[in-house]
């Protein structure tokens, strides 16, 4: 699937301020019964944005019409557990277009990535301020600039770090099957040693 | 010539090509398929008019979303239904070897794989699931991958992966009478936290790991990911060629011997250096269980969840927050606690070992009528097995039923599903919320822990039982 291109974007923000926020709960296995990758957004987060009955939970954050924007802001250890890219896909279908956290999970790192999302890591403080700040004020920005590698808020700027081939994709909009693609020759001599 | 770890050995020989700055190239040696996380990787592929690149490289298996009742019946539910006729559909399209619902091979993927010895030491392996990590335990590189890195491999056989960070656990010494590979892991997961291993990929050594039997050393590799690392690898020895030998797809005869001589290099040289190390003593360890909402939030069965005091000041919120989901208080005790279903299986325990382990322990007595048991065997030769030995008849005589083989309760996508606010103590591999069922709570033990649950319908030590 090829990808959005990622340059700069300038968002209101999402709060999350959860730990270790496991792909359960971004998309829980009950909704993985699709054979297609759209709608996941509908069910991002479904138990704690959606009551046992089905009607909304006041109290989740995107429930809250204070708070939107395409960034999502998470609580250290963003997206452990499984391997479910249904989780990038659900965040990636709700909208958001960068997560930031002060910590990734692996898989869901690369997930991501391979869905023209975003993940942005952060120093704990960095972070801390982040929440503050959209609680003193929900129309905060974020500015995300992939090309210099840079998250700021209120003019205090932090660079990120991001491996410099994914940054490459992400930024022209390329993804990983057609890089192996062109490697077919390679990898046919490859198999003959 | 410098030092190697096993990792690097596996791994180097694997690289295809290294983008300056960015991932390799891997190739990737066998890859397994289930009809949750492929769908959409066959979907794309046809999108770009390819088709699969080495069919004979792929295996696949349906297990997340199966039934474990009434197998040779009509799926009744519609998308489930759906998405297992739909990877027969496209492994039949791909030539790609398919064990499917009712084939006397089916079962969960890790079950399947180790045991009809598609699964090798010196491999690379992948498979759009977490715990693909459980295949490490024969010293072949095997990790979980997204969807659409499934895509990758069956149109190139390869994938872009940037090479983790190495770390070595050691854990020296004898388990005690009781204390399983499962209690061995969750203690390493409880030390390390959730996401002590991230960017990571995990050698376990030292004499307890030895020890350890082929079954036991899967359940401590398939864990691996619950401490956030990418995977977990054991070098192979002659436990491991014993185990894999005689195997459906094992190597015969003069390739048997030379694939042994080659895989005996597989181990981490002297001197070799790790990114990180940590070593454990076997004696410290007691059985185990979880009270939170996340693997490492463990404990020895005989101790208490932390106390305020006792959590660092910055997680506190969280980890009140996971407890109130559990129903629990800081400081309480564990034992004791009431239980109402108790569920054996998954691919961490849902080996003949484990069912083993459970019928010793309920032989002769009856399980609680207050607690519901599902015992899931991991595959169907586990379950035929489990037969032949007599097994499912201590375990009918115990008042346990075995159900059909498949991930069941392990992430209740189909009808095995805790119900909210009840207590599962279960062999599988995560307690998040939900996991077993929208409002479930789950304490992951080993199975002799889960059989004590079973027989007394509280936190028992198993110990104490024997
Ligand atoms: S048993 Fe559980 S952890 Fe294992 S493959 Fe199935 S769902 Fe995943």
């Amino acid at each position: 699937m090829p990808i959005d291109k990622f340059t700069v974007l300038e968002s209101t923000y999402v709060p999350l301020p959860i730990e270790n926020v496991d792909t359960d709960q971004i998309i829980p296995a009950r909704f993985l019964k699709a054979t297609s990758r759209e709608g996941f957004g509908e069910n991002l987060f479904r138990d704690w944005r959606f009551n046992p009955d089905g009607s909304a939970n006041e109290d989740f954050v995107l429930n809250d019409s204070k708070y939107s924007g395409q960034i999502l802001v998470a609580g250290k250890n963003f997206g452990s557990g499984s391997s479910r890219e249904h989780a990038a896909w659900a965040v990636h279908d709700y909208g958001f277009k960068v997560v930031v956290s002060s910590f990734f999970a692996d898989i869901f790192r690369n997930n991501a990535l391979n869905n023209g999302v975003l993940p942005v890591v952060v120093s704990p403080e960095f972070l801390s301020k982040v929440f503050a700040a959209v609680e003193a004020d929900n129309g905060q920005k974020l500015v995300v600039d992939l090309e210099e590698q840079s998250i700021s808020l209120n003019g205090e700027k932090e660079e990120f770090e991001i491996n410099p081939y994914k940054k490459n994709c992400l930024l022209n909009g390329f993804d990983d099957i057609d890089y192996l693609l062109n490697k077919k020759e390679n990898i046919e001599e490859f198999e003959q040693e | 010539m410098e030092p190697k770890t096993l990792f690097d050995k596996v791994w180097d020989a694997h690289v295809v090509e290294k983008i300056d700055g960015g991932p390799s190239v891997l190739y990737i040696d066998k890859h397994l398929i289930h009809e949750v996380t492929s769908p959409q990787a066959f979907a794309g592929l046809e999108a770009r008019g390819l088709k699969v690149f080495r069919p004979e490289k792929t295996v696949a298996t349906p297990d997340h979303n199966i039934p474990t009742v009434n197998q040779h019946l009509k799926i009744e539910d519609d998308l489930s239904r759906n998405q297992i006729e739909t990877l027969t559909a496209n492994c039949k399209k791909n030539d790609i070897t398919l064990y499917g619902l009712n084939h006397p091979k089916n079962g969960i993927v890790h079950v399947v794989g180790p045991e009809l010895g598609h699964t090798q030491p010196g491999m690379t392996m992948v498979c759009g699931d977490s715990h693909t990590s459980t295949h490490g335990a024969f010293g072949a590189v095997a990790f979980g991958i997204g969807t659409s890195e499934v895509e990758m491999v069956l149109a190139t056989q390869c994938i872009l992966q940037p090479k983790p960070k190495k770390m070595r656990i050691t854990i020296d010494g004898e388990l005690q009478k009781g204390v399983t590979a499962k209690d061995l892991t969750l203690y390493v997961i409880a030390q390390l936290g959730t996401g002590g291993a991230t960017g990571y990929f995990v050698e376990y050594a030292g004499s307890a790991v030895r020890n350890l039997t082929m079954e036991g050393r899967m359940t401590v590799c398939n864990m691996s990911i619950e401490m956030g690392a990418r995977g977990g690898m054991i070098a192979p020895d002659e436990t491991t060629f014993e185990y894999v030998k005689g195997r459906e797809f094992a190597p015969k005869g003069e390739d048997w011997d030379k694939a042994v001589a080659k895989w005996k290099e597989l181990k981490s040289d002297e001197g070799a250096v790790f990114d990180k190390e940590y070593t454990y003593k076997a004696e410290d360890i007691e059985p185990m269980l979880t009270y939170g909402t996340n693997p490492g939030m463990g404990t020895g069965i005989s101790g208490n969840i932390p106390t305020a005091d006792e959590v660092e000041a910055s997680e506190l919120p969280t980890f009140k927050k996971s407890l109130e989901y559990m129903g629990f208080g800081l400081g309480d005790k564990l034992l004791g606690k009431k239980v109402d279903y108790v569920f054996v299986g998954s691919c961490t325990n849902g080996r003949i070992e484990d069912l083993r382990m459970l019928a010793s322990l309920v032989k002769g007595k009856k399980k609680a009528d207050s607690v519901i048991a599902w015992i899931v065997p991991g595959s169907k030769q586990v379950e035929k097995q489990a037969q032949e030995e007599g097994l499912v008849e201590v375990l009918e005589e115990a008042g346990f039923e075995l159900r059909q083989p498949g991930c069941s309760a392990c992430l209740a996508m189909n009808d095995d599903k805790i119900p909210a606010g009840k207590y599962s103590v279960s062999t599988s591999n995560r307690n998040f919320e939900g996991r077993q069922g929208p409002g479930s709570r789950t304490l992951l033990a080993s199975p002799l822990t889960a059989a004590a649950a079973a027989v007394t319908g509280v936190i028992t030590d198993p110990r104490e039982l024997f």
